[in-house]
């Protein structure tokens, strides 16, 4: 409610004052949304130095088990300042990326295929049934006997599991264009290029966003599974070869990269979102996340 | 379909509706059946290496190898629980079955709990003030991460995957149990409440009956996330399990069998999304 009268306000430029509480809203809103995760963070420093009541000479938890957030914080500094952050962090959301790109054109390409033609979707239509709900990562040993253990058979996996929710969900986007914009667009003398590009592309546009907000998170955590089993660089990799040498500070330090990372990810893809769909009512409100 | 179809573009229409329920099933999957049959036509005419591609009959000959137990047979006539015991004793059956109990108890604590909270969430504004920042902040990060912290914790055995399974499917149904909670109209509350129902009484019988659509799409999410997570975290660190399995024949190169275990697991995962979907329309039915 705050919201909208503050846009309302700003819309008709009611003056210094009413930018003033806006400004003044907005800082109540960040120290709200800010202040748990303080508290976590602080609760988190004082369970690690904590004693059991009825146990003095045992501590709570181990630094082991459970190592302060200072330690953590220093080790991702040391990270960032030997660089290794930088390389771990490029290897995997190039991997993620790349394999992203790919599945997105060849789901997008496929999909609009698929919804135009009987046969393609007479072909394909179990197929996808079947292959939506399987968990993919099964099939990363065979990927791996297929394409090696270096980048190829990464990438491969995560194109092979993120292509299925952009492919479902162009199907359903360009399956659901209005008919009457179709004819009326027929009537009017389109061709079929131009219905394409003109009509069904920028329709089915929105459900197609929404399958990439699905499809980049997916890619994100396949890239870090595989580097997880297959080891070398990367966020995954580092954080199985600091567990292999029981160095839980470096463990829990990857953890933290890898949310950063994540968070970072999908809400870039959001914000692009309320870019590109700026004249769509669903623009507002993504649908994932 | 039928834009495409509107417009003309198509060949030919929908297969003949006058088929038989059997014939429209065969129509429907031949597909698959012709995936399988080039499969298998690679593979023997040794167009692509036995080692990389397994025919698909070995593939099934294997599967039953490992559904076969390895132990001499204790004999019916000792009693028909041993006999049992050792009919499932498969290489198969027994992994299956920890990954199950892994999965279900990782699902069943991530559901129940999870609906809890973002239930609560949503009713009770601190509540919501405070976690929905943490919520906000942990449920974009890849939840794969954990598999290390969570061995860490909880060692090699079955608990480190229920943990992980529960604290990773546990956001996607919170999120979605506070959206459908939240999502209820104010209207329906309030005329719940002028009409003497207590507080507890409209949350369950209009905001829970409200939010249960988005909750069970929620749940659904949730499910192949649990199907993953156990896979990735049985094939990075485990004794037993499927994932555990294609790890250890895929290093010994036994890929024929890999490949019947990866199809088993794909296998898996598919009944349990269509058994779910079917129980999900069941339970919505109410709606339409």
């Amino acid at each position: 409610m705050a919201r909208m009268t503050t846009t309302a306000g700003t819309l008709v430029g009611l003056g210094e004052e009413s930018q003033f509480t806006r400004w003044a809203e907005l800082g109540r809103r960040a120290l709200l949304s800010v202040f748990p995760v303080v508290l976590v963070l602080v609760i988190w420093d004082q369970a690690t130095c904590l004693r059991a009541s009825v146990c003095l000479d045992h501590p709570f938890t181990t630094p082991f088990l459970l190592p302060n957030p200072v330690t953590i914080a220093d080790r991702i500094w040391g990270d960032v300042t030997s660089g290794d952050l930088v390389l771990n962090v490029g290897l995997t959301l190039y991997r993620a990326f790349f394999g992203f790109a790919v599945a997105s054109v060849a789901g997008v390409a496929l999909g609009i295929l698929i919804a135009r033609n009987n046969w393609v979707h007479w072909f394909f239509d179990p197929i996808i049934s079947v292959g939506f709900p399987m968990p993919k990562i099964a099939f990363l040993p065979i990927f791996m006997l297929w394409f090696g253990l270096y980048d190829t058979s990464k990438i491969a996996l995560i194109i092979f599991d993120a292509t299925f929710p952009v492919l479902t969900a162009t199907i359903a986007a360009a399956q659901g264009v209005d008919r009457y914009t179709l004819w009326s667009a027929r009537m009017l003398g389109a061709s079929e290029r131009q219905l394409l590009w003109e009509i069904i592309v920028p329709a089915s546009f929105p459900t197609v966003m929404t399958g990439l907000q699905i499809a980049l998170p997916i890619s994100l955590i396949i890239a870090i599974v595989t580097e997880m089993i297959m080891g070398g660089p990367g966020l995954g990799g580092s954080m199985i070869a600091a567990s292999r040498f029981a160095d839980s500070p470096g463990v829990f330090a990857g953890i933290i990269e890898i949310a950063i990372a994540g968070f970072c990810v999908v809400k870039g893809m959001a914000i692009l979102r309320k870019r590109l769909l700026i004249w769509h009512p669903e623009a507002e409100e993504p649908t994932t996340v | 379909m039928a834009a495409a179809a509107e417009t003309g573009t198509t060949f030919r229409d929908e297969p003949p509706p006058e088929r038989g329920a059997i014939a429209t099933a065969f129509w429907r999957y031949l597909p698959l059946l012709i995936l399988a049959a080039v499969w298998e036509g690679a593979a023997r005419s040794g167009l692509v290496s036995q080692l990389a591609l397994p025919s698909l009959s070995s593939v099934i000959e294997s599967w039953f190898g490992l559904l076969v137990p390895s132990d001499p047979s204790p004999g019916i006539a000792g009693g028909l629980l041993p006999w049992l015991l050792w009919f499932f004793s498969g290489d198969i059956i027994t992994n299956g079955l920890d990954s199950l109990w892994r999965l279900c108890a990782g699902l069943g604590m991530a559901i129940s709990i999870g609906t809890i909270i973002g239930v609560l969430m949503a009713w009770y504004r601190p509540l919501d003030m405070l976690l929905n920042p943490i919520v906000q902040v942990f449920y974009p990060m890849p939840k794969s991460a954990l598999i290390p912290v969570t061995v860490l914790w909880l060692g090699f055995g079955h608990w480190s995957k229920i943990v992980l399974i529960f604290i990773g499917c546990m956001l996607p149904v919170t999120l979605s149990a506070y959206n459908g909670a939240r999502g209820c109209e104010q209207f329906l509350v309030w005329s719940a409440r002028s009409l003497g129902a207590s507080r507890t009484r409209t949350l369950f019988e209009v905001v829970l009956p409200n939010a249960l659509p988005e909750l069970l799409a929620g749940i659904r999410t949730a499910l192949a996330l649990s199907f993953i997570l156990m896979v990735a975290s049985e094939l990075i660190v485990a004794r037993s399990g499927l994932g555990y399995m294609i790890g250890w024949l895929g290093d010994g190169g036994v890929y024929d069998a890999m490949f019947a275990v990866t199809l088993t697991v794909a296998a898996l995962g598919f009944a349990a999304d269509r058994g779910y979907l079917m129980l999900m329309r069941r339970v919505l039915s109410w709606r339409e």
